[in-house]
């Protein structure tokens, strides 16, 4: 703009229509005019017009929610550092209450409802049953198959029994039905006590006095703790079913023969072995669901993110201790 | 009752989320019988006062008591104590929503009693029939419309006969006249029971038909304008943000009621 303006007015009469971006694009120019120290009359524009604008310059600086500038780096880590030692604390004493829970149930001192642990134990147990049927049947399918391939090459077929019992009893068998109850249990706990957190349900809970952890955390980790041990033997039935379907289908076995050579593979220690990690992951998959809900936001968000993250969680931790306690078994 | 006036002191009290402080000097008291209303804009802090007295979170700083005892100071079983002897009314009704409403009244009382079951029956079916839901005891809470939920929900506040009645934002989502009779529930269900009640509400209506004490929070100087009584704020209160809000902008200073 040239020095020489000195004066700003607007004419409006030949405008037809207008909308918001005709306000932005004078406030524009009104702040540069400003800045000129340019006189600025707004009598020519729409009523409505100036209305919105003036309205617009009426709000005032929010102080109290002012967003802090970039913080220095250092400040930042050290940020990070007292928000994860806050979490580790938040954790060891969830850990804690845990315990605590646990030992009063012993001594009878539990808000615990009976009838909440059975709804869970048929939720965890009687409820997966057919989706660890069919995910468990064809893990079986494909690991004969993978084997068959190979053991045919040396007339060896028979040992496709030795390959699939193995398998299903000492890992996948274990590792299938963890995975899915992480699915389908461990994102569940985490939904409910995240919605009961929103609602304040929990809150209720702890001004009555009930320790939410004894009353709504317990019943959902035992009857979890109580189930998979159970589902991963189903599992590896069913695998094992699997399994010599394809043996008396396509390797020309008995179905006693293919059977008989399962049987004298397993042992009863290997079978421990599964059962074993399942109690291990059964623990663990409780723990990441009950934990992710209690720890819930109070916000529809917040529940998402505490699904996805006890999913997230569980399997991680289902691979992760998956691997320690093969290596120290076989170690 | 056992506990003479004054019931409820708050001395000093400093409340912060992390590094944000809340509010700061907070001292006031709440005599027995009071119907004391926490009143405020949004975000200045009084549901987390409600929070800091009813046990679920600690203050950043200072001290509450009930009667002569400092409730953050008491061990678990003398908070526990206290809290045997007061009811809530959440925002939400906060119903557990696995349980049908007889078992929500019931489970405080068999918390805390040793009642049999009869007896704890016919005490939820009482309860209910107080609140004008005779006969809905085996409803779940997801079955009920909002009104019926806070009103059940209240049921449940009362069912140990608190002295303490805590009330966070009553009528929140309710149309005019159920919130009026949901007032008029609080009132009797005062004189029957001899409760003292804590209200946290910024419902002008409700805060001039009942209230008899309060105190007013500000969210931008982060403390206490003003305590007493609303209607006496009203009329003699100088600070131009208490009269801002208890006149709804206007500056008019008569008592509006319904």
């Amino acid at each position: 703009m040239d020095d020489t303006v000195r004066h700003l007015a607007f004419t409006s009469e030949q405008l037809e229509d207008w909308d918001t971006r005709l306000l932005i694009f004078l406030r524009t120019v009104i702040t540069s005019a400003r800045q000129l120290t340019i006189e600025i009359d707004l009598s020519g524009l729409p009523p409505g017009a100036k209305r919105l604008l003036s309205l617009s310059e009426a709000v005032p600086e929010k102080t109290t929610y002012a967003k802090s500038a970039q913080d220095f780096l250092v400040t930042r880590i050290g940020r990070t550092a007292i928000n994860l030692f806050a979490k580790i604390q938040e954790t060891a004493t969830f850990t804690g209450e845990i315990i605590l829970a646990f030992v009063n149930l012993l001594i009878g001192k539990s808000p615990f409802r009976a009838r909440d642990f059975f709804y869970f134990v048929q939720a965890c147990g009687a409820e997966s049953l057919p989706i660890v049927s069919l995910i468990a049947v064809l893990v079986g399918v494909i690991l004969s198959f993978v084997g068959a391939v190979q053991l045919q090459m040396f007339g060896a077929q028979i040992y496709v029994a030795n390959l699939v019992g193995l398998g299903m009893v000492l890992e996948m068998g274990a590792l299938m039905s963890g995975v899915i109850v992480a699915g389908r249990i461990g994102a569940a706990y985490a939904a409910q006590l995240g919605t009961m957190q929103v609602n304040e349900e929990i809150d209720a809970l702890r001004t009555i006095g009930i320790s939410p952890v004894g009353f709504l955390v317990l019943p959902r980790m035992l009857a979890l703790m109580l189930m998979l041990p159970l589902l991963c033997i189903y599992a590896d039935i069913m695998g094992i079913l699997g399994g010599s379907v394809i043996g008396v289908t396509m390797l020309d076995l008995s179905l006693i023969e293919y059977l008989e050579q399962t049987r004298k593979t397993l042992h009863l220690s290997q079978c421990g072995q599964g059962l074993l990690k399942s109690s291990v992951f059964g623990v663990l998959i409780g723990y990441a669901g009950c934990l992710r809900g209690m720890q819930c936001g109070r916000s529809a968000l917040a529940v998402g993110e505490a699904t996805t993250s006890a999913v997230v969680t569980s399997i991680v931790l289902i691979v992760v201790s998956d691997s320690i306690i093969t290596f120290i078994i076989n170690s | 009752m056992t506990i003479s006036a004054p019931a409820i002191t708050v001395k000093a009290l400093t409340m912060a989320y992390g590094s944000f402080v809340l509010q700061r000097d907070l001292n006031f008291t709440i005599a027995q019988g009071d119907i004391f209303v926490i009143m405020g804009g949004n975000g200045c802090g009084k549901s987390t006062l409600l929070r800091h007295m009813l046990g679920l979170k600690p203050p950043a700083s200072g001290s509450i008591w009930y009667g002569e005892e400092n409730f953050w100071e008491l061990p678990d079983d003398g908070q526990a104590r206290i809290l045997r002897k007061t009811g809530i009314l959440y925002q939400t009704g906060a119903l557990w929503s696995s349980m049908t409403l007889a078992e929500n009244i019931a489970l405080p009382l068999l918390h805390y009693t040793d009642l049999p079951p009869a007896i704890i029956r016919e005490l939820v079916s009482f309860k209910l029939s107080l609140v004008g839901l005779a006969g809905f005891e085996e409803f779940y809470p997801a079955e009920l419309s909002g009104g019926m939920r806070k009103r059940a929900s209240l049921a449940r506040a009362i069912a140990l006969d608190p002295d303490f009645l805590f009330f966070d934002e009553p009528s929140a989502g309710l149309d005019p006249i159920s919130a009026r009779i949901l007032d008029e529930l609080i009132l009797e269900l005062r004189e029957s029971l001899g409760a003292t009640l804590i209200i946290v509400t910024h419902e002008l209506a409700s805060i001039y038909a009942i209230a008899t004490n309060s105190v007013f929070l500000d969210a931008n100087s982060k403390t206490m304008l003003a305590t007493g009584n609303p209607k006496t704020l009203l009329r003699e209160c100088t600070n131009a943000t208490v009269v801002n809000f208890l006149t709804r902008g206007t500056g008019n200073r008569e008592v509006r009621t319904v």
